[in-house]
This record gives C-alpha cells, sequence and structure tokens, in this order.
C-alpha cells in the first residue's frame, strides 16, 4: 500500500484553481521532491496530505484511507512537519520545543527527556549545550535543526518538508541537505519535500513530482528529469546548467 | 487642632481609597472577563473584530459624566451608588483590553501557528499554549492603559454617589478647598502609578519569557 496517495484531487480557492486532478502515490520510504515555481501548487499539495486543508474533489489517502475520513488530530500527530523559519514556539526551550508531540501524546515525562536528548544527538546540536535554549538564541540553521528534530519526535512515518531550507545561506543549507541524506539512511522515513531549488530536487528526491500552473507535468526520478522533454522540466535544467 | 483635622481627612482618606480601590478592581476584573474572551473570539474572523471593537469604541466616546448620568434611571444596572460606577467603569475598560487582545493574538507568527496545527494540537491546546502566552504582554500592555485610566475616571464615580476618592475632590471644588482637592488627587495619582509601574514589571517579565 502507498504511503500517500493523491486521487484526482484537487483543490480549489473560489473559483480559482490552486491544484488540479492531480494523482500521484508515494511509496514507502521514497522521498519525492515536489518542484515548481511560486503558485504551482506545491505547498497545496502538500497541506492536503496532513489535513491542513482537505481536497475540493478528488481524495488523498493517507495509510489507505481518505484524509477527510481521518481524525486530523491523529493524522497529523503521525505526520512530521517542517517548515521554513521553522515554525518553532518563541517561547518554548528547545526540550520544550522537541517534546512537544510527545507530551501531547501523554508519553511520561523521562521517556519525552530520553527522547529529545538522542534526537539533538541525532541532529548535531550537544543536549547540555541547547536543551535549555530559546529559538532566539539559535542561528538558522540550528532552528531547522531542531525543527527537524521536532518532526521526528513522535516517530511519524511520513514526513513533509515545506521548503525547510530556503531562508538559509548556502552553505548551511548545504550541511542541512546532507543531513537530510544522513537522516534518510538513518531513518527510512517516506518523505515528501517541497522546494522551488532544482538542485535541492536532484540532490535529495528519489523522485521528483513536477507542478506547473496546478499540474502535475511530470514524475520521475531524477535521471529521468534530466531528460525530460516538458518546457517547465527544460526551464529547470536550464537552471542547473547555467550555474 | 491642625493635627486633629488631618487626622479626620486620613481616616476618611483611608476609607475613601479602599472605595476607590474596590471599583477599578471590580471594574478591571469585570471588563477583562468579558473583553479578554471576546477578544480571542473575535480576532480570526474580520467581521466579528470591527462589530466589536466598534461597540467598545462607542462606550469609549461618552463623556464619562454624561454615561453616569446615562445609567442612573437604568433599572438593575442603574441607580445611585458603586454598581453603576462599575458599569461606567467596565464600559470604558472594555475597548484597550479588547483592542489589545485582539492585537496580541493576530500577532501570532503565521508560520508558529500553522505548525501547532500541523503538530496535531487542538484549537483549546493552541489557545493555551501557544496563543495566549504569546499574547500575554499585549493583553497585559492593555490592562495596564484601562488599570491607569479607570483609576483617572473612578474619581468622577462620586459624582454619583459611588464613593472613591472623588469625594474629596467634589467637596473640594464646591468649597474652593485644595486641600481637600489635592487629598483626593494625589492619592489618586500615586495610585495610577503604582498600577502602571506593577503592571509595567509584568508586561516586561512576560516580554522576557
Amino acid at each position: 500500500m502507498s504511503a500517500v496517495e493523491f486521487r484526482n484531487a484537487a483543490f480549489r480557492i473560489g473559483s480559482r484553481s490552486i491544484l488540479r486532478d492531480l494523482t500521484l502515490s508515494v511509496e514507502p520510504g521514497e522521498t519525492l521532491v515536489l518542484l515548481g515555481r511560486s503558485g504551482s501548487g506545491k505547498t497545496t499539495a502538500l497541506r492536503l496530505i496532513n489535513g491542513m486543508i482537505l481536497p475540493s474533489s478528488g481524495e488523498v489517502l493517507v495509510d489507505g484511507n481518505p484524509t477527510t475520513a481521518w481524525d486530523l488530530v491523529r493524522l497529523r500527530r503521525s505526520i512530521g512537519y517542517v517548515i521554513q523559519e521553522s515554525g518553532l514556539f518563541p517561547h518554548f526551550t528547545v526540550a520544550r520545543n522537541i517534546g512537544l508531540v510527545p507530551r501531547l501524546e501523554g508519553w511520561p515525562e523521562e521517556r519525552v527527556a530520553r527522547r529529545v536528548d538522542e534526537l539533538l544527538e541525532r541532529v548535531a546540536l550537544p543536549a547540555g549545550e541547547f536543551s535549555g535554549r530559546l529559538p532566539r538564541e539559535l542561528s538558522g540553521g540550528q532552528r531547522q535543526r531542531v525543527g527537524v528534530a521536532r518532526a521526528l519526535a513522535a516517530d511519524p512515518k511520513i514526513l513533509l518538508f515545506d521548503e525547510p531550507f530556503g531562508a538559509l545561506d548556502p552553505v548551511t543549507r548545504l550541511d542541512l541537505q546532507r543531513e537530510f541524506l544522513r537522516l534518510r539512511a538513518e531513518f527510512g522515513k517516506t518523505s515528501v519535500f517541497v522546494t522551488h531549488d532544482v538542485r535541492e530536487a536532484m540532490r535529495l528526491a528519489t523522485r521528483i513530482g513536477l507542478l506547473f500552473e496546478g499540474r502535475l507535468v511530470f514524475s520521475g526520478t531524477p535521471r529521468e528529469f534530466r531528460e525530460s522533454s516538458h518546457a517547465e522540466a527544460r526551464a529547470f535544467l536550464d537552471v542547473l546548467n547555467e550555474q | 487642632m491642625l493635627s486633629d483635622v488631618l487626622q479626620d481627612l486620613l481616616d476618611e482618606g483611608l476609607q475613601l481609597l479602599g472605595e476607590h480601590l474596590v471599583l477599578v478592581l471590580s471594574a478591571i476584573l469585570i471588563a477583562a472577563a468579558i473583553a479578554i474572551p471576546v477578544g480571542v473570539l473575535v480576532a480570526a474572523h474580520p467581521r466579528g473584530r470591527s462589530l466589536a471593537l466598534g461597540i467598545a469604541n462607542v462606550g469609549q466616546t461618552i463623556p464619562s459624566l454624561a454615561l453616569f448620568g446615562f445609567l442612573i434611571p437604568i433599572p438593575f444596572i442603574g441607580g445611585i451608588g458603586q454598581h453603576t460606577a462599575i458599569v461606567a467603569l467596565v464600559i470604558y475598560a472594555l475597548l484597550p483590553i479588547l483592542r489589545n487582545t485582539v492585537t496580541g493574538i493576530l500577532g501570532v507568527d503565521a508560520a508558529v501557528r500553522d505548525s501547532a496545527v500541523a503538530m496535531g494540537m487542538t484549537r483549546g491546546q493552541i489557545l493555551g499554549m501557544v496563543e495566549l502566552p504569546l499574547a500575554a504582554p499585549s493583553i497585559i500592555a492593555g490592562l495596564r492603559i484601562a488599570t491607569v485610566t479607570t483609576v483617572g475616571t473612578a474619581t468622577i464615580a462620586a459624582a454619583i454617589g459611588a464613593g472613591g476618592l472623588g469625594v474629596f475632590i467634589f467637596r473640594g471644588i464646591a468649597s474652593v478647598d485644595k486641600l481637600q482637592i489635592l487629598a483626593g488627587a494625589v492619592p489618586a495619582a500615586l495610585l495610577a502609578l503604582a498600577a502602571d509601574g506593577g503592571l509595567g514589571w509584568l508586561e516586561r517579565r512576560c516580554v522576557r519569557q
């Protein structure tokens, strides 16, 4: 069974189509990168997965059940979510931020504490130094590491990334992309990753889904993407070749 | 002789100060109990927001002496005395608390709220763990403005027999007695400064956290 499956999913606001007729499935363990320009519908597709929005028509299945049939709180707690600027709670320490979902899930305190320490080690932030800090006392890259740790905290099967490294400087971005690959090798989670950075897509994806004006115009491996003749794919590949 | 006069003034002053405190504290507590929940409810809805703020605004524009006068003939909430004064003071205190609650809730970073929803927090959890704590400095600032102005406005409550430090002021005006006016005005000003300082401290503490 696919981890996530879009079946003719569409999303409209009023009469405006944001996402049209998307049919696509994400297999367990793969990293699907949704690539596209601003306004191409990629973030909308991502938010359909954890029920932040529900499809206007068609359906999105997670673990075989349509999001409309899920208890949305349960659905969201079983999916990790990392966004740009991390969305960390500014009034929570790093440790409280990471331990949030386990605590909401009613884990005993000591298990939460152990999990937080373990995750901080995994994202290369020594617990002794970082667990008591507030998000504003961290660099952008460190905040995103905490964001990733928070998303992993309750051991979700699926992880969603919405341009998580978009606001970082190129050096830190590369650093975190490598970290992402290392964590993927370690945890083997199913990931859906949204970006407009074609280089990032090529580096991280096991499969690329290219969105253009709300439509999926390409789906395949990075290697296949290089061979794609679609105009939008060519446009992105030009960016890659320019550099 | 003079010390007897001062002693009487002091005794009466303490009693009036007590009445004043009761007026201000009841008014602020009631206003907060109305304005904070309403602010939370309407913050996310532009229409409800402008309606609530509009109503609170109108309340604010009525001259205070007139408002006290208007309330006297109204059954239950009106009449002569303390409770009528408290109703009027509540009406004045609503706007700053309401406005600052709305501002505080709206000021919560969209990314923070978004990730709270995405992590599967319920509406109540988001409100209690994220929105209210982050809006707290703004809400306290609203309470601070409301309290300081209420301390001043409450002196007018003496005009409808509600007591408080205004008694000294009105009596002083009637008898052209500067000492009496000062006996009312100075403690009222000090009270306002104390409220300002105390709530300002609380506000800064909240910001730091």
